[in-house]
């Protein structure tokens, strides 16, 4: 009897918050300086210079633990991680170990097949390391490289959420990933960009028997920048430890560095020597006991959370569309199209789709317009709907002047027009009335041409079934 | 408590200390003597002390978000032993 | 002696009214303090480098070299930082350029502020102005020399576990290391974060208290520091309701000289005779287990702070092959024996699997001393002690036993532990050394320490000028 294998999988992810300031130091957050313009004593670790953290960056973390149904902690501090590397200038990351400022908390994960709970361990804040970049020199010795460093991102604030080990499906786990960043970036904390960095995440997977509880060795997969490689990584990564196993072999605990265009995940360079972090209590720093009141007023600012309008969105919608609108942050825009009148699911596909395409920011678009244009899709020529919808996210944009060119389906005026392309071309009427239907489509667009494509394509093809039938 | 010459090299590299042989005999003598006349700290029963890691009973010391005037290039690099263009250049991590 | 002024005698206070009355120019006062340097400092080797113009308009002060100047090379006494010039000044520097203090120099100390003799120096000892074959005691031996010389009207130490109150007492002058968390430590070169604190060095009380209100208080850019109390300036010498405690355990230590012991004896005499009520009283764990609790703390915090030493944005670099080989080069290169001990012992006391054993203890054993203190100090307003059992030791005679050289700060080590002030006042002479005597109290206590000191200074009329300089 063949065994049946159960995922095991848990992800850490990084999501560096958009403060105005670092998250011990008031330098500038954020790229675009030119290097090593964004520093100070403090992210440059010059001696004698101290942390002071910075206050949004721990209601923000305090919001978001908030959103994970966390329970906040009534003291939370800071420890010190020592390792070095050119890029951590005080050869220590300031982080939370054991007593960190969110714990306990759930994400619930809408499926097709029902709800799936996960939990969080943890949301704690940390600083961010700077940036190495590695260059070839050239010189004596062949190969030889250096380390180049710029300090500007060494110590933006950075949230790190540990789900526990309780996701048993790839496809769970990128929509976790998904709705995670959604909740983020409404939250307001984080851009979320995985192509700038701005959310990074790490998974550890290992497989075990249906059925039973035990945890077997977990790898742990790096470097993935989308939510789909995410899910072919996981997915590959269980496959491999299935097989191993079925082969009777064991699973060595490392890190895969994950590679799409490679079949395999490449093990990465092992360290020299175990780490030993010898975290300790960050003496610089003094405890944070956040007030209930300062709880309260941030529970305040969050509003309707993904999970929650999926749920609501797919009574009305299935799932998947539901789904799509929410992690997408379409929602909302298409809330107030359906408000303005339009019909449920074409909205959501139109934004689903035409929409998504075009790149727009959803935030920027106006409702009211939006909803006029929807209202006249079936109105207007596509080129000219395409068209407005290029532009939906142009300030001051009016859908006034797209929804003029209404596409002509009076019969009196279309008529004469399909009677010239008929009398036009007679060996095409020939072949269709001896049953080559498929030549409508030809008549359709000949009409359409003369026509400029301001016909109604619809009205146009009744017409022409008509005439060449009679 | 005596402390291995392996534990002297094994400690010496996590603080990223080259140690010579002579070094490392002689820490080791120093250390293993220190470390017995601090050991005395698990003579106290301590099973429901907590630990101060703060003199003082501070807590919410913060900073608002808002930012100050960085360095300039040349302030950040002044003391920087090898300096590549906008960037510090260190032998390869 | 320039222009009539007698530094080994003028106090800061009276140097400051000098120069407020216009009898004396800042320049002139500077000067004269420059040409006692140039005259004295060859011998006694009190300064690590000298400012060559005055840059204010008040009074003269010396730095202790841990403490940041912007412009002026800061060494902490290290090879590590022998070329550090800071591009900032710490909080402490600039309070007192903010009160048009004029900057003579940087003193010495043991590098990094690691030891009790300034031997440990990188760029060599100081020598005692009482005895020239005598240390100066340590870490700032430079700043105690400078100042009971005549070579700078008061100074700046750092006393981590008696590095400012016992120079004081070696050298015969007045030192606080004031109540943690009153003074801010930032741009000072850190040592252990929980312990540091920036303290005055001066001629008398009252100098003491004046440079204290002037350095002290909340600073934003260090998260440790809180509001201070206001400091009373210390009048008279009644002493009456004042209670004060007699440690056993610390007036009775092991090795206690008879001169030492008898020149306390005599001083808490006086105070008797002045009102204040004295009594005998214990404080066994602190006394017993304060050391060893001190040798685990601060090395662990140490060999953190110190980890930014890594020649990559300023101090010493040496060839390596890579990163990691030029960080371990530098490091041994940089470091003097005592800073690698150090760093080697807290790196131990972290270590996974040592931590529970040996930092985690520490910090319970320090919560110990805490109460014990909390304790006495429902009794008794000051505790009463040596500052240290001996008088100066000879240069070279502990230099070879770190172990010995640990136990010179047995009687400073429990008040730090506990973050408790502590003034040690010269109270008279043993074979011709000056004897310190340490005022330990609550925290915040500093008037009261103040208001002690000055009526025994008054009433001991200790002569601050060194015999063979008189």
């Amino acid at each position: 009897m063949s065994t049946t294998w159960e995922p095991v999988i848990g992800l850490e992810i990084h999501v560096q918050l958009k403060t105005a300031t670092k998250m011990f130091c008031r330098c500038r957050n954020g790229y675009g300086g030119e290097p090593n313009t964004q520093t100070c004593p403090v992210c440059l670790a010059f001696p004698g210079a101290l942390p002071v953290p910075n206050r949004r960056a721990i209601e923000e973390t305090i919001k978001l633990g908030l959103a994970l149904e966390c329970t906040i902690a009534d003291r939370a501090i800071f420890h010190r991680k020592n390792y070095f590397y050119p890029d951590l200038p005080k050869a220590y990351q300031i982080s939370q170990y054991d007593e960190p400022l969110c714990a306990n908390g759930r994400l619930v994960v809408p499926t097709a097949d029902g709800e799936v709970e996960i939990g969080i361990v943890r949301a704690h804040l940390e600083e961010d390391a700077a940036k190495n970049v590695h260059v070839a020199t050239s010189g004596r010795i062949q190969g030889a490289t250096a380390t180049l460093v710029d300090f500007n991102r060494g110590g933006s604030p950075l949230v790190e959420i540990v789900t526990a080990p309780n996701i048993h499906s790839a496809d769970v786990a990128k929509r976790f990933l998904q709705l995670l960043r959604q909740t983020v970036v409404e939250l307001g904390l984080s851009d979320a960009e995985l192509d700038k960095g701005s959310m990074r995440f790490d998974v550890n997977v290992s497989v075990r028997p249906a059925g039973s509880d035990e945890l077997r060795t977990r790898t742990e997969l790096k470097n993935m920048n989308s939510f789909n490689f995410a899910a072919k990584g996981i997915e590959r990564e269980i496959a491999r430890q299935i097989k191993i196993y079925e082969n009777g072999g064991t699973v060595d605990q490392e890190t895969l560095h994950f590679d799409p265009t490679a079949e395999e995940s490449a093990p990465m360079r092992s360290k020299e020597e175990a780490q030993d972090y010898r975290y300790f209590p960050e003496p610089d720093l003094v405890p944070l006991h956040p007030a209930p009141e300062m709880i309260e007023g941030l529970r305040g600012q969050i509003g309707e959370l993904p999970t929650a309008r999926i749920r609501r969105i797919a009574n009305t919608l299935s799932f998947y569309d539901a789904d799509v609108l929410v992690t997408g942050g379409l929602d909302r825009l298409w809330a107030a199209v359906v408000d303005g009148g339009a019909d449920p699911k074409e909205a959501a596909n139109v934004l689903a789709n035409a929409f998504v395409a075009t790149g727009i920011n959803p935030s920027a678009v106006n409702p009211e317009e939006f909803t006029k244009l929807v209202a006249s899709r079936s109105e207007i020529p596509r080129a000219v709907f395409d068209d407005a919808l290029s532009h939906v996210g142009d300030p001051g944009f009016s859908a006034e002047p797209y929804v003029a060119q209404k596409a002509v389906s009076d019969a009196s005026a279309l008529e004469p027009v399909i009677a010239a392309v008929i009398e036009a071309n007679p060996g095409q009427v020939e072949q269709y009335r001896g049953g080559k239907q498929g030549l409508l489509g030809f008549f359709v667009g000949q009409v359409m041409k003369e026509t400029g494509g301001s016909a109604d394509p619809r009205v146009v093809s009744e017409l022409v079934r008509e005439q060449l039938g009679a | 408590m005596a402390i291995t010459k392996e534990e002297v090299l094994h400690v010496a590299r996590l603080a990223r200390l080259e140690l010579n042989d002579a070094e490392v005999e002689r820490f080791q003598g120093q250390l293993s003597a220190i470390l017995e006349a601090v050991g005395k700290v698990a003579e106290l029963d301590l099973s429901d002390v907590p630990p101060t890691s703060h003199p003082l009973e501070v807590s919410n010391a913060w900073g608002e978000d808002v930012p100050h005037t960085s360095l300039t290039q040349d302030e950040a690099f002044a003391n920087a032993p090898e300096r590549d263009d906008d960037h510090f250049r260190v032998p390869p991590a | 002696m320039s222009a009539g002024i007698d530094t080994l005698r003028l106090t800061a206070e009276e140097a400051l009214a000098l120069v407020e009355s216009g009898q004396v120019s800042s320049v002139e006062l500077w000067q004269a303090y420059r040409d006692a340097i140039n005259e004295h400092d060859g011998e006694l080797h009190a300064f690590l480098t000298l400012v060559d113009e005055p840059d204010g308009s008040g009074i003269p002060i010396a730095l202790k070299d841990v403490i940041s100047t912007r412009g002026v090379r800061t060494t902490a006494a290290s090879k590590i930082l022998e070329n550090y010039v800071p591009v900032f000044d710490a909080t402490v520097a600039a309070k007192c350029r903010a009160a048009g203090m004029t900057l003579l120099g940087k003193t010495n100390t043991d590098e990094f502020a690691m030891g009790s003799s300034t031997e440990n120096s990188a760029y060599g000892p100081t020598h005692n102005p009482w005895d020239l074959s005598r240390v100066p005691g340590g870490s700032g031996g430079g700043s105690a020399a400078a100042v009971s010389a005549g070579l700078a009207p008061w100074a700046l130490g750092s006393d981590t576990g008696g590095s400012v109150k016992l120079p004081s007492a070696f050298c015969g002058n007045v030192g606080l290391r004031p109540t943690y968390g009153t003074v801010s430590r930032f741009g000072v070169v850190a040592f252990a974060s929980s312990l540091d604190q920036v303290g005055p060095v001066t001629k008398n009380v009252r100098d003491n208290a004046l440079l204290y209100r002037i350095i002290s208080g909340r600073d934003e850019n260090d998260s440790t520091t809180v509001d201070v109390p206001p400091i009373a300036l210390p009048e008279g010498t009644d002493l009456k309701g004042l209670r004060i405690g007699l440690p056993r355990q610390l007036n009775e230590v092991e090795g206690i000289e008879p001169g030492v012991k008898a020149a306390c004896e005599a001083a808490l005499a006086k105070a008797e005779e002045l009102g204040a009520t004295i009594e005998e009283c214990e404080l066994p764990l602190s006394v017993e287990y304060g050391l060893a609790c001190y040798y685990l703390v601060a090395p662990a915090e140490a060999s953190s702070n110190l980890a930014r030493y890594d020649g990559v944005r300023y101090g010493l670099r040496s060839e390596g092959v890579d990163f990691r080989e030029m960080v371990m080069h530098t490091r041994h290169d940089g470091f003097g024996d005592e800073v690698k001990r150090r760093i080697m012992l807290g790196t131990y006391a972290l270590s996974s699997g040592y931590y529970d054993a040996f930092y985690g203890t520490a910090q319970k054993v320090r919560t110990v001393i805490k109460r014990e203190h909390d304790a006495l100090f429902e009794r008794f307003d000051v505790l009463v002690s040596p500052t240290c059992a001996t008088t100066a030791f000879p240069l070279g005679a502990k230099a070879q036993d770190p172990l010995a050289m640990y136990l010179t700060d047995v009687l400073t080590i429990p008040a730090n532990m506990a973050g408790l002030p502590g003034l040690s006042i010269p109270c008279g002479l043993s074979d011709g050394l000056p004897v310190g005597l340490q005022l330990v109290g609550p925290q915040f206590s500093e008037s009261t320490l103040y208001r002690l000191g000055h009526a025994l200074e008054q009433a001991i009329g200790f002569d601050v000028v060194p015999e063979r300089l008189r």
